[in-house]
C-alpha cells in the first residue's frame, strides 16, 4: 500500500509514469483516507464516480505516453469552483441545491491535464473569513493539534489546507482575495501561492471581490505548487481581465540558484505587539536567504498600515455588487413567501435566509460605502489609496528588489471558537501580511518554514513581482531547502 | 462616524436584506466599528491620486458585438427554484 503523508504531485507523477502505482490506484487510496477523515470537515461533496472516471481515463493516458504532469494526479477541489453536475454552493445556504450546468476554466483546464477531482472542500461562506467559520457546511478542522481543542485549519480557503495538510489529497485548487490560500497555508503547514492577478481565470469561480479574487494551487510543497499552477494558469477569452502571457514552465526555473537576487525587508511590517516567535521566524528567513547568495535590503511601503482599511471598502464594495444577483430566482435558495408578499419580500427574506451574518454585514457594509453622499468619501478614497499602496510596492521593485519576505499571519492557528466573541475587525487582523498582495495584484507564496514553541506550523511570506511567479516560486524553493520544514500532523482523526 | 438604527435600516433595505426591527441596534454598533476602523483612511495624503480602475495596465479586451453563445434554455432554467414555460416566475410585480 502506497504511504499517502509521503507523496507528493512530483513523486506521484514519477511513480504513475513508471507504472509503480496507478490512478486508479491512488485515487482509491485517497477516498479511503477522505471517509476516514469525517471529524476534520474538510470534504464536503464526495465525488468518487466522476475520480474513478477520470483515474481510468488517466491510466490509459499515461499507459499510451501521452501524460501531462498533472495526468492521474488526486486533487480536492474548493466550493467556490463551479464544477458541472456537482454541487458548488461556496459554503453558502443561498447556493443550497445549486448544481452548475457549467464547468470552471480552472478545473476545465485541471481535468483537461487528466487530474482526478475527489470532491469538494469546505471554505468560509463566499469566501469571506479567516477560520472556516462561517461555512453553512460547519467548522473545517486543522490536523494540526496540540491539546484538548480543535483549531481552525485559517480561512477561507480552509477545507483545501486541513485536505492537503492530513494527506486526504494531493493538492488542492484554492482561492484568495485578501489571504485566503497563503493564511490557511501557514497554518496548517503546507505551501500555497496566490498567481499575479489576471494569470489564472476567473470564469466559473463564484466571485467575492473581483479586483482581488485569484485562484491558485494548495500543495505540499514548492515544486508542486510550480507543477499545479503551471496547469492552472493561461490566458481564457471568458474572463475579460485574464492575461494573455505565455505560461513558461514554472518547475523548470526551480534551479535553486538565487545569487544576487534583491530580497526586500519591509520595515512597516514590524507590528506592534508581533510575538517573538514570528519575529524570530522571520529573521531566520531572512538569514537563510542570506546565506544562499541573495542581497538583503531593508525597505519601505510606507502605506501598509492602510491596506486592511482599503480592503475592508474595497471587497465589501465589490461583494454587495457580486452577490445581488442571489435573488431567489435564478438558483439556489428561495424563502417560502406569506399570503400577499411581493417580490421585494421574496429578495428580502430569501437573502436573510440565504446569507449567514458575516456575508450580510459585508453585504450591507460594501452597500453603505457605495450609497450616494458617502461613494466619494469611502469607495473612492479606498480605491486612491489602493493605488498609493501599489506604488509602493512599484517603487521597491523599480529600485532592483526582486522579492519581498514578510511573515504569513501574525500567529499560528488558533482555536475554533476563540474569536466568536470579539469585534470583526480582530479577526479582519488574521489577513494584515496577505491583503497588500492582493490589492496590488501581485503574486504571493506562502512557505512553512517552523514550528512555534506550541508545536504548531508557522509560515513565511514572499511576494514576487507581477507575472514573475517563476521567479517568486525558485526563491521560495530556496527558503524551503533551507528551513527544511518536514514536520507532519499527528494523526488524531 | 456612529450609524443609527435609522441607517441601519435604511442600508439593509438598499442591501434587500431583512433584518428584524429588534436587530438593527446592533447591527448600527457593528457598521459604527468597522466604519470607525476604515475611517484610518482618512489620515492618507490622497491628493492627485487617481482612484484605481484596473490593477494591471492591462486595456480591456474588446470583441465583435455579435451572438456568440445562446440556445441554452433548458439548462439556463434547470437551477432555478421556480420556472415555469420557459420562464422565471416570481411574485407578482404589475398590479
Amino acid at each position: 500500500m502506497t504511504d499517502l503523508s509521503k507523496l507528493t504531485i512530483a513523486s506521484a507523477r514519477d511513480s504513475l509514469r513508471r507504472g509503480e502505482v496507478s490512478s486508479v490506484e491512488l485515487t482509491n487510496a485517497y477516498l479511503g483516507a477522505i471517509e476516514g477523515s469525517k471529524s476534520l470537515n474538510a470534504f464536503v461533496h464526495n465525488t468518487p464516480e466522476i475520480a474513478k472516471v477520470q483515474a481510468e481515463a488517466a491510466d490509459k493516458r499515461i499507459k499510451a505516453g501521452d501524460a501531462p504532469d498533472m495526468c492521474g494526479i488526486p486533487l480536492g477541489i474548493k466550493d467556490l469552483f463551479c464544477t458541472k453536475g456537482v454541487p458548488s454552493q461556496a459554503a453558502s445556504g443561498i447556493l443550497a441545491g445549486f448544481k452548475p450546468e457549467y464547468e470552471s476554466t480552472v478545473t476545465t483546464q485541471l481535468f483537461d491535464a487528466g487530474a482526478v477531482m475527489l470532491g469538494k472542500l469546505n471554505m468560509d461562506e463566499f469566501a469571506m473569513g479567516s477560520s472556516n467559520e462561517t461555512s453553512v457546511y460547519g467548522d473545517a478542522v486543522n490536523p494540526w493539534k496540540v491539546d484538548d481543542r480543535n483549531l481552525t485549519p485559517g480561512g477561507s480557503s480552509g477545507g483545501s489546507a486541513a485536505a492537503v495538510a492530513a494527506d486526504l489529497c494531493l493538492g488542492a485548487a484554492g482561492t484568495d482575495t485578501g489571504g485566503s490560500i497563503r493564511q490557511p497555508a501557514a497554518f496548517t503547514g503546507i505551501t500555497g501561492i496566490k498567481p499575479t492577478y489576471g494569470r489564472v481565470s476567473r470564469w466559473g469561480v463564484v466571485a467575492f471581490a473581483s479586483s482581488l479574487d485569484q485562484a491558485g494551487p494548495m500543495t505540499k510543497d514548492v515544486r508542486d505548487a510550480a507543477i499545479m499552477l503551471e496547469a492552472m494558469c493561461g490566458y481564457d477569452a471568458k474572463d475579460s481581465t485574464s492575461a494573455n502571457l505565455e505560461v513558461p514552465n514554472f518547475e523548470a526555473m526551480l534551479t535553486g540558484n538565487i545569487k544576487g537576487k534583491v530580497i526586500g525587508i519591509p520595515k512597516e511590517y514590524h507590528m506592534d505587539g508581533m510575538p517573538a516567535e514570528i519575529e524570530k521566524l522571520w529573521e531566520d528567513g531572512t538569514a537563510m536567504l542570506k546565506d544562499a547568495g541573495a542581497e538583503i535590503r531593508d525597505i519601505s511601503l510606507p502605506h501598509t498600515k492602510y491596506a486592511l482599511p482599503a480592503y475592508y471598502v474595497i471587497a465589501p464594495a465589490e461583494a454587495s455588487s457580486n452577490l445581488a444577483r442571489y435573488d431567489g430566482v435564478r438558483f439556489g435558495h428561495r424563502a417560502k413567501l406569506a399570503a400577499g408578499d411581493g417580490i421585494t419580500e421574496m429578495y428580502e427574506k430569501t437573502r436573510a435566509e440565504g446569507f449567514g451574518s458575516e456575508v450580510q454585514r459585508r453585504v450591507m457594509v460594501g452597500t453603505y460605502v457605495l450609497s450616494a453622499g458617502f461613494y466619494d468619501a469611502y469607495y473612492n478614497r479606498a480605491r486612491k489609496v489602493r493605488a498609493l499602496i501599489k506604488r509602493d510596492f512599484d517603487q521597491a521593485f523599480a529600485a532592483g528588489v526582486d522579492a519581498i519576505l514578510t511573515p504569513a499571519t501574525p500567529s499560528s492557528a488558533f482555536g475554533l471558537g476563540e474569536m466568536a466573541d470579539v469585534d470583526p475587525i480582530k479577526m479582519y487582523l488574521n489577513d494584515v501580511f496577505t491583503v497588500t498582495v492582493n490589492l496590488a495584484g501581485l503574486p504571493g507564496i506562502a512557505v512553512p518554514t517552523g514550528l512555534d514553541s506550541k508545536g504548531l506550523p508557522l509560515g513565511l511570506q514572499l511576494i514576487g513581482r507581477p507575472w514573475e511567479e517563476g521567479d517568486l516560486l525558485n526563491v521560495a524553493y530556496c527558503l524551503e531547502q533551507a528551513a527544511g520544514f518536514v514536520a507532519k500532523p499527528q494523526k488524531w482523526w | 462616524m456612529s450609524i443609527d438604527t435609522e441607517t441601519a435600516r435604511r442600508v439593509a433595505k438598499l442591501a434587500r436584506i431583512k433584518v428584524e426591527e429588534d436587530a438593527l441596534p446592533a447591527l448600527a454598533q457593528e457598521f459604527s466599528a468597522i466604519l470607525g476602523f476604515i475611517e484610518q483612511l482618512n489620515e492618507v495624503d490622497v491628493e492627485g491620486i487617481e482612484p484605481m480602475t484596473s490593477v494591471t495596465p492591462q486595456r480591456l479586451v474588446r470583441r465583435k458585438d455579435v451572438v456568440n453563445d445562446g440556445g441554452q434554455q433548458a439548462a439556463i432554467l434547470k437551477n432555478a427554484p421556480d420556472a415555469r414555460e420557459g420562464f422565471f416566475a416570481v411574485p407578482k410585480v404589475v398590479e
